[in-house]
């Protein structure tokens, strides 16, 4: 069953549909995700489970929080298994042996590293060859199962085990990898940025992601109390800081068109967001000036490109 | 449960879990330092601490509620604290503060 339109936090079905239980760390921002995306997917999903905290937490054998058919596999092949899994309920829709008219949709739930580095190029071919897949980002921004080591999602100036603070390194030294660029670039139907602290229109953006037929991307930003360093119930407070700051903007492409869906009249200086978490501590005046005037450059990209101002400028 | 396989014979090829939603026989209160409460009275039912709560722990259930104001609730919101890891989200996001963090006893 395919939800309804998302308007208020009314409309979220109240049943579950995934497991509680399971490992996920306390306050853990993935597992709210996933619990509100397996809400509106429903039954008509099979979950195609890249390496990554989600899939080590909650398939723990013998056990498995998930209530869909679900496959977990290697961290670089996502997209291709999706890919695959897709190929072959056409082939057995054509054959007949599954009626032609039922629901069936390939979801794919991959964190930062299986999509930004290791899994990028299977992720490519999926797009590009259009499978009717939905491809779910969860967003922590480094590699926290394994210990906080850094991917190219990791942003400037944080720390990470790999990326440490001292006289010499001070932290990352590499930008964020913009992966709607990278997926844009593939022109799929539907590309969405998603924060778990705006959970209507998270929402909304899964179920139009579900919806469309083709390639779908959301990608969703996941504040991971342990590896940013931050108190377990401070992780709604972090991500919506990030919209607020201009960090994340939640916007969605939709064939082609830019659409701001969380606006935001009066942005707030950077550094309200640097300060809630420790990975971000040692910064300096100077090179958090430095991170504002990349949030700066990217928020006056976005607003030239929606052609609107979407995003004020900084006021407190 | 481990106790399901009997004999390395009996094993699913591949690690299949034929037991979906099986973390259900978790109990997870052992991670818990604090404990949320949620003082009904104050509560104003407004489904935030549900909606935001990533274990699902909070139960939205249909008992009917009637505060000592006269206020008449349809819905009331309990907490299960087999899954609830107290992390403090529900009680950070509770507009009205009516969810306290008290320290579990051992």
């Amino acid at each position: 069953m395919v939800a309804p339109k998302f308007r208020t936090i009314w409309d979220i079905p109240r049943e579950e549909k995934f497991a509680p239980g399971h490992s996920m760390c306390q306050g853990c921002a993935a597992a709210l995700i996933v619990r509100h995306l397996m809400k509106v997917v429903g039954d008509a999903a099979i979950v195609v489970q890249a390496t990554g905290c989600v899939e080590v937490t909650t398939t723990t054998f013998p056990q498995t929080a998930w209530l869909n058919p679900y496959i977990h596999l290697a961290f670089e092949n996502a997209g291709a298994v999706a890919s695959g899994i897709e190929a072959a309920i056409k082939v057995l829709k054509r054959k007949g042996v599954i009626p032609r008219d039922k629901k069936i949709k390939v979801v794919a739930i991959v964190g930062d590293g299986g999509t930004f580095d290791i899994g990028l190029q299977s992720l490519s071919g999926m797009l590009e060859r259009g499978h009717d897949v939905m491809y779910v980002v969860y967003d922590n921004e480094a590699y926290m199962n394994t210990g906080i080591q850094r991917s190219s999602a990791t942003p400037y100036g944080a720390w990470t085990t790999t990326t440490p603070v001292g006289s010499k390194w001070r932290g990352e030294w590499r930008p964020k990898k913009d992966l709607m660029g990278i997926v844009l670039a593939h022109r799929v139907p539907y590309f969405a940025t998603a924060n778990p602290a705006y959970p209507v229109d998270m929402l909304e953006k899964f179920r139009k992601a579900f919806e469309i037929e083709g390639p779908t991307v959301v990608h969703v930003i996941a504040p991971c109390p342990p590896g940013w360093r931050f108190a377990s119930d401070k992780t709604i407070e972090v991500a919506r800081m990030a919209t607020l700051t201009g960090v994340w903007v939640n916007l969605e492409v939709e064939y082609g068109t830019p659409r701001v869906t969380v606006k935001v009249p009066k942005r707030k200086h950077v550094k309200h967001y640097l300060k809630l978490q420790g990975r971000f501590k040692h910064l300096t005046e100077e090179e958090i000036a430095k991170i504002q005037k990349m949030v700066d450059e990217y928020v006056e990209s976005i607003n030239k490109w929606v052609g609107e101002e979407a995003i004020g400028p900084v006021t407190d | 449960m481990a106790s399901r396989f009997t004999g390395w014979k009996n094993m699913p090829i591949a690690a299949i879990i034929p037991w979906p939603g099986s973390t259900r026989e978790n109990d997870r209160s052992s991670w818990r330092v604090l404990k949320p409460v949620i003082d009904q009275e104050k509560c104003v039912r407004c489904r935030m601490c549900w909606t935001y709560c990533p274990d699902g722990a909070i139960v939205e259930t249909d008992k009917p509620y009637t505060t000592k104001s006269g206020r008449r609730y349809r819905i009331t919101f309990e907490i299960d604290y087999r899954y609830c890891k107290g992390c403090g989200i529900c009680a950070a996001e509770c507009p009205v503060k009516a969810i306290a963090m008290v320290p579990e006893e051992v």
